[in-house]
């Protein structure tokens, strides 16, 4: 039914297949010379094409527009106007990769058809020969585009049409994705492509660590003063491909129990707590009533866990108290619709019953319960100083949610930009987390397995972001990109299930190639997308450095760790190391192995410890604010709020001219700039007086301190800026008193005497 | 009456800090109540045992438990009402004792014992000098004898700020017609009209204003000459009154700047404007010629009291836990915050594109001081500064003639009297609002609008005493008491906002849809211990500030 660019659009051909390469599809292309092209990225091609397409603004009563073409490559979906944009300001904050009206093909959320005054949801196989007049492109960013095919040919139309559709909605191979094309054409200098950073974060030579090597793990544990094991026998997938290529875990496991259930039920170390306690994350094993394997398997194993600090475990099932993928896929997918506005009535309209609206969708109450179950691990390891683990079915969904939050609340090193992208290797990507299902790259059909899981922590992230904003290294606009590279398909990060998935990918396509191996950016080649002047807004201005303490003693990685913030434990102090107790172990082993185990056999989870975690909570809060200590963020219904960047940045109606956090920012700049200028002053007087040497000085970190950008700032800025067609006009809410009507008889009493006035 | 008072007790405090109050209030002190022991209900931290004192000015708690360190410090004029629970016989623990109703969104709960009369004595005497005025008794900014350095009753004066505006001109006169309170004993003296109505004109369009308002200029565009006017509805009545002066008047305002069509927002939903017909008000018809009506649909003070009742009850003590947005939703707060923003917004579009507006509701001083106050916000940055913002309170709500004593009740028993409501809580809510939105726009910081709010209730200062400039007068406020900006002036770093940029010339518009409206934590849950107050960003550019100066050595 799809012809992809052979002209005919009519051929009565069985079901296209898709799995052709760029190469041959670029062969028989024959789109006419004159149209216009973006400039097309290494391995990009054109599959289709439409000219004297109308792409309307937002307003659907006005019906006003720009006439353009609409193209569709194997990487997005693609509008250049054909008003002569000129030698317009370039946009400060540009994406190398993608422009303001380009789509990248995984971007797309849904399609709408609109005929006449109705729409229709394009689920692809209902493409026949028919096209609407008018495709409404809804985006996993959130943007929204319409397009009116009216003016333009009707071959034309229906082909683009279909193009779009078949590239955006029907399932495609691994293979096809862009990323792999893209990199065959492109050679990245790797990490080292991170230059930008490195004049900002003057205090040490960090690196992102990709847990992709026994260094890693072992520089990882080591700055934990964790003692488990770290087992480097997986390098090639030996024991187990459900496992990591390398990992840690508790001493006494062998090698033997890694490779009785595929790696199922071993527990993964995560993180170290300065007191000697840690934090592991299991897989669920498989229920087998009949034998006693698993049972006697999982004791072991819990041992080993106890064995780690003190014969103290907690264990803690993910599934009993979280929502499932399904609950969460579930509850974003009505969430999202909230910020697909189409005109300005739908706006306002509903504008009258947004926070129930939002309330009845419990996206936001699903974030607070990942928030309060990370708080409750938490307190587990530093007020009571047990290991805890943690499990679930997959073992790599809402535990890696989970461990990634804790280990944010408990360790500052991963509240800065390379702390927080390990944290993400460690945790996600070499914890296995199946980004390639959840986030659907592949477009398949049978969508049971996606969900937002990766953005649910980026959600919770942005929460304790917003209410400590000093502790973060890195800004709001950091997580709103990350949230939204998600979709670009050229990171390697977000293409693959696991570490075992990806090598075994990767390696079958070098086998094909003559290039070697294929080397994909990760998405922390930040220059991929943005050059260093836009990653100046990855930094949060506001965050508040640790005080050097001694510039002498400066190592490669974060020289101690965090320890101020202990707070007074409820069973034991410090730790008694081994060889204290020598003699009473083994009963004190027995006792506590046994009360565990019986625990967590019989009921996994008993009492609900929401009203002791206040009591922590409260704790805390009495005790000052450390931003580089232990972080616990605060739950109650008006501190959890929404991720307005990323949600509202495209809705015109919310954007408040001249106004909005980034104001702020810009004057800190400002100040900053002024205080280094002084700096410099005085330096340069001082220095006139001695020598006429003269240091550089570093740049500031500068959001933007030309002063012709204030005026255009926004609510929603970096991503959309003041335009000259944009009016500023405020935005007058209309059809208000609707839902206030029904004030009750009250509305009716004027507001006094009103006898006197009569006489009046 | 008050057997507990001894010459003794009456501690005259000078200059230096008052070290069992924490504060300096150079005053009489009069210890009404000493140190009693009393069990305080603390909703957070549960029942604790301390001494409580109270003054002729507060009410002051301290727990005696040596961990807690909870301590109340509430003037009385905060106080609402006060209920005595249990009897005799009440069994229950704690169950004995005082209920006290604040305005600021909370409640105190004491326990006391049943033995002797302590409850007796504590309830007469908080009951008397909390209500003063139902006592025939003075309210505590007569008594209280504060110095400051600078003279917070200078700081608004009429004919300087119409000069500001550049007032008068060739279109408009100050007129005193009003100096001894003739034409309208609720406005101020001084009023600025256009040019070419006479003072006869003025005094027949007050016939036909309820209760004299007629429209006067509130605020001038300096390039477009676009002007706000405020007052109150016209007598239409039943029967359709017209008024030829009124209509003139009216034209007069439309004509000084060449405006083609004059614009009338009527604050009120148009049923309620039809309502007042029967009550002798009514609105502008079609008589007037030039003239466009558009109602902003604002509801009355009575609404706005009750939806206010509903949010205190999600969020004291407790903030409700399941639904929390369906709730907040459900007390219409924010919906009655955004209505106020939008019609203040509609007025300063409306001027700024240089067509004149005249503002009123019923009266003319709840919902008008409103929206003239708000949208003059929005046009004009020198009411964002902290002195301008002085002024414009002063202006638009003082000298207007909000009747801050009926709404309020300052030192009035009759908790619930009708005409209670919080409208100016409201305003300086939407204010808030605005700040949020615009952080560098506004020279003073969210302290000084929670000084303001506490000081509407502590009858410490006279700023916010009585309904009107001529009760001012006849009780003579400036003369007797302190102004609170004597106050805020004296120590005004506190009050500034470290992220303030000027700029002028920007009409600023805040969005007002629930998108961006938010509950005013720091204000209406600041009472609960688990709400942090929001993390201050001062600490934010101090440690900015302070990391610059270290990385550059």
């Amino acid at each position: 039914m799809l012809s992809l660019g052979s002209g005919g659009g009519k051929s009565a051909k069985p079901s296209f297949v898709s799995y052709v390469t760029p190469e041959e599809i670029n062969s028989e292309k024959d789109t006419p010379k004159e149209e216009k092209h973006p400039d097309l990225l290494p391995g990009e091609v054109v599959f289709c094409s439409a000219s004297t397409v109308l792409k309307l603004t937002q307003d659907e009563l006005s019906q006003r527009g720009t006439f353009g073409t609409l193209l569709c490559t194997n990487f997005r979906v693609s509008f250049i106007s054909d008003e002569e944009t000129g030698e317009e300001t370039a946009p400060l904050f540009k994406n190398k990769l993608y422009g303001e009206n380009d789509i990248p093909l995984s971007c797309v959320d849904n399609i709408y058809g609109g005929y006449e005054d109705k729409r229709k949801l394009v689920t692809g196989s209902q493409v026949k020969n028919k096209y609407p007049s008018k495709i409404i492109i809804h985006c996993k960013d959130l943007r929204v585009f319409q397009f009116a095919l009216t003016f333009c040919k009707e071959e034309d139309a229906k082909r683009i049409f279909q193009g779009i559709v078949h590239h955006c909605l029907e399932p495609k191979s691994l293979k096809n994705i862009f990323a792999f094309s893209f990199c065959e054409n492109t050679a990245f200098p790797g990490m080292l492509g991170n230059v930008c950073f490195t004049k900002l974060v003057h205090n040490m030579q960090q690196r992102t660590m990709m847990f992709d090597s026994a260094e890693d793990w072992a520089q990882d544990l080591k700055r934990t003063k964790g003692s488990c094991r770290l087992v480097t026998e997986n390098a090639n997938f030996g024991l187990s491909p459900n496992l990591p290529q390398y990992f840690i875990v508790p001493e006494s496991v062998s090698e033997a129990d890694m490779t009785l259930f595929q790696g199922k039920g071993l527990p993964i170390w995560c993180w170290s707590h300065h007191s000697g306690c840690a934090l592991f994350k299991t897989s669920n094993l498989p229920l087998q009533q009949e034998d006693n394997v698993p049972q006697s398997y999982m004791e072991k194993m819990l041992t080993a866990v106890a064995h780690n600090y003190l014969y103290s475990v907690k264990t803690e099932d993910l599934s009993d108290t979280l929502p499932t993928v399904q609950d969460i896929q579930l509850s974003y997918s009505k969430f999202k619709q909230f910020f697909f506005i189409d005109s300005t009535t739908d706006f306002w309209v509903s504008d009258m019953k947004w926070f129930s609206s939002l309330d009845n969708c419990g996206w936001l109450d699903i974030i607070r319960s990942c928030l309060q179950k990370a708080m409750e691990v938490v307190e587990c390891l530093e007020k009571e100083n047990n290991n805890v683990l943690i499990m679930e079915d997959g073992g790599s969904d809402l535990c890696c949610v989970i461990s990634s939050l804790a280990q944010l609340m408990l360790d500052s090193y991963y509240r800065t930009l390379q702390g927080f992208q390990s944290l993400v290797q460690k945790e996600w990507v070499a914890g296995g987390h199946n980004f390639l299902d959840r986030c659907n790259q592949l477009h398949l059909k049978d969508k049971e397995n996606v969900s937002p899981v990766f953005l649910l922590f980026l959600e919770c992230v942005w929460q304790l972001l917003q209410q400590y904003g000093p502790a973060f290294q890195f800004s709001e606009t950091y997580l709103t990109v990350l949230s939204d590279s998600i979709h670009v398909p050229v990171f390697s990060t977000f293409l693959f299930n696991s570490q075992h998935h990806r090598a075994s990918i990767l390696r079958a396509d070098s086998s094909h190639s003559q290039r070697g191996t294929l080397n994909c950016p990760t998405v922390w080649d930040w220059s991929v997308q943005f050059d260093c002047k836009a990653q100046q807004l990855f930094i949060n201005p506001l965050y508040a450095e640790k005080p050097k303490l001694d510039k002498s003693m400066r190592r490669p990685h974060r020289p101690k760790h965090q320890r101020q913030l202990s707070l007074p434990s409820a069973t034991f102090k410090t730790p008694p190391k081994k060889g204290f107790f020598k003699d009473e172990t083994d009963s004190l082993k027995k006792i506590l192995r046994v009360k565990r185990i019986s625990r967590w056999m019989l009921s996994p989870d008993s009492p609900q410890p929401s009203s002791t975690s206040r009591e922590f909570y409260e704790a805390w809060q009495r005790k000052p604010l450390d931003y580089h200590g232990l972080l616990l963020p605060c739950l109650d219904g008006p501190a959890v709020r929404i991720w307005m960047q990323r949600y509202l940045r495209w809705i015109q109606e919310v954007q408040i001219f001249g106004g909005g956090l980034v104001t702020v920012l810009s004057k800190v700049s400002d100040l900053l700039d002024e205080v280094q200028e002084l700096q410099r002053q005085l330096d340069r007087h001082s220095s006139s007086l001695t020598s006429n040497h003269q240091r550089p000085r570093p740049r500031p970190i500068s959001a933007e301190t030309d002063s012709r950008l204030s005026v255009l700032l926004s609510s929603s800025f970096p991503f959309t800026t003041l335009k000259n067609n944009w009016s500023y006009k405020p935005a007058i809410p209309t059809g208000l008193l609707q839902s206030l009507m029904n004030s009750g008889n009250l509305a009716d009493t004027e507001d006094d005497d009103q006898e006197s006035l009569v006489r009046a | 009456f008050c057997r507990q008072c001894s010459p003794a007790m009456l501690m005259r405090r000078g200059p230096e800090k008052n070290s069992i109050f924490g504060d300096c209030i150079q005053t009489v002190f009069l210890c009404l109540f000493p140190d009693k022991d009393i069990i305080y209900i603390c909703p957070f931290s549960g029942a604790l045992k301390g001494k409580v004192f109270i003054t002729n000015y507060r009410l002051y708690f301290k727990s005696s438990d040596a961990d807690s360190a909870v301590m109340l410090n509430v003037p009385l004029g905060v106080i609402c009402r006060v209920e005595k629970m249990g009897g005799a016989s009440s069994r229950g623990e704690n169950s004995y004792g005082l209920d006290i109703t604040c305005k600021d969104m909370r409640n105190l709960r004491f326990a006391l014992k049943q033995e002797g009369h302590s409850r007796r004595d504590i309830f007469e005497i908080l009951f008397r000098y909390a209500f003063p005025v139902s006592h025939g008794l003075s309210l505590f900014a007569y008594l209280s004898q504060e110095k400051y350095e600078e003279n917070g009753w200078n700081i608004y004066k009429p004919m300087e700020e119409f000069r500001r505006q550049g007032l008068p001109n060739d279109k408009w006169r100050i007129s005193f017609i009003n100096k001894s309170y003739e034409l309208c004993d609720t406005y101020p003296t001084v009023l600025a009209v256009p040019y070419k109505a006479t003072e006869e004109d003025l005094r027949k369009v007050a016939t036909f204003r309820s209760r004299g308002r007629i429209p006067v200029l509130s605020w001038i565009h300096r390039e477009n000459q676009a002007v706000i006017a405020r007052c109150s509805q016209p007598l239409v009545g039943m029967s359709g009154k017209r008024n030829k002066d009124d209509e003139r008047y009216l034209d007069l305002v439309r004509e000084a700047n060449g405006t083609s069509k004059l614009i009338i927002y009527d604050a009120r939903p148009n049923v309620n404007a039809v309502a007042n017909k029967a009550t002798g008000g009514g609105y502008e018809g079609d008589e007037y010629q030039n003239a466009e009506l558009i109602f902003l649909d604002i509801h009355n003070i009575h609404v706005m009291r009750e939806s206010l009742k509903k949010l205190k009850d999600i969020v004291y003590p407790n903030v409700e836990e399941s639904h929390w947005l369906s709730s907040l939703e459900s007390t219409h707060w924010l919906e009655h915050i955004k209505l106020v923003l939008s019609g203040a917004i509609q007025v300063a579009d409306k001027v700024s594109s240089g067509n004149s507006v005249v503002v009123h509701c019923s009266d003319g001083w709840d919902r008008t001081a409103q929206l003239t106050s708000l949208a003059m916000l929005m046009l004009d940055s020198h009411y964002r500064t902290l002195r301008g913002f002085q002024v414009l309170l002063e202006k638009e709500w003082i000298s207007f003639g909000h009747k801050f004593a009926s709404r309020i009740g300052h030192g009035d028993k009759n908790h619930a009297d009708q005409d209670r409501s919080p409208i100016f809580v409201q305003f300086i809510d939407c204010v808030w609002q605005m700040t949020k939105q615009f952080p560098t726009a506004f020279e003073f910081n969210e302290r000084l609008l929670l000084t303001i709010l506490d000081h509407l209730y502590s009858c410490r200062f006279g700023t916010f005493l009585y309904n009107c400039e001529s009760a001012r007068d006849q009780h003579e406020v400036r003369l007797k008491t302190v102004s609170l900006w004597s106050l805020v002036n004296s120590s005004n770093d506190i009050y500034l906002n470290p992220f303030y940029t000027p700029e002028s010339g920007r009409v600023l518009y805040p969005v007002a849809s629930m998108r961006h409206l938010e509950l005013w934590v720091s204000y209406y849950i600041r009472w609960n211990p688990r709400i942090r107050q929001q993390v201050g960003l001062h600490v934010g550019v101090h440690n900015v500030m302070h990391a610059s100066t270290l990385s550059a050595y």
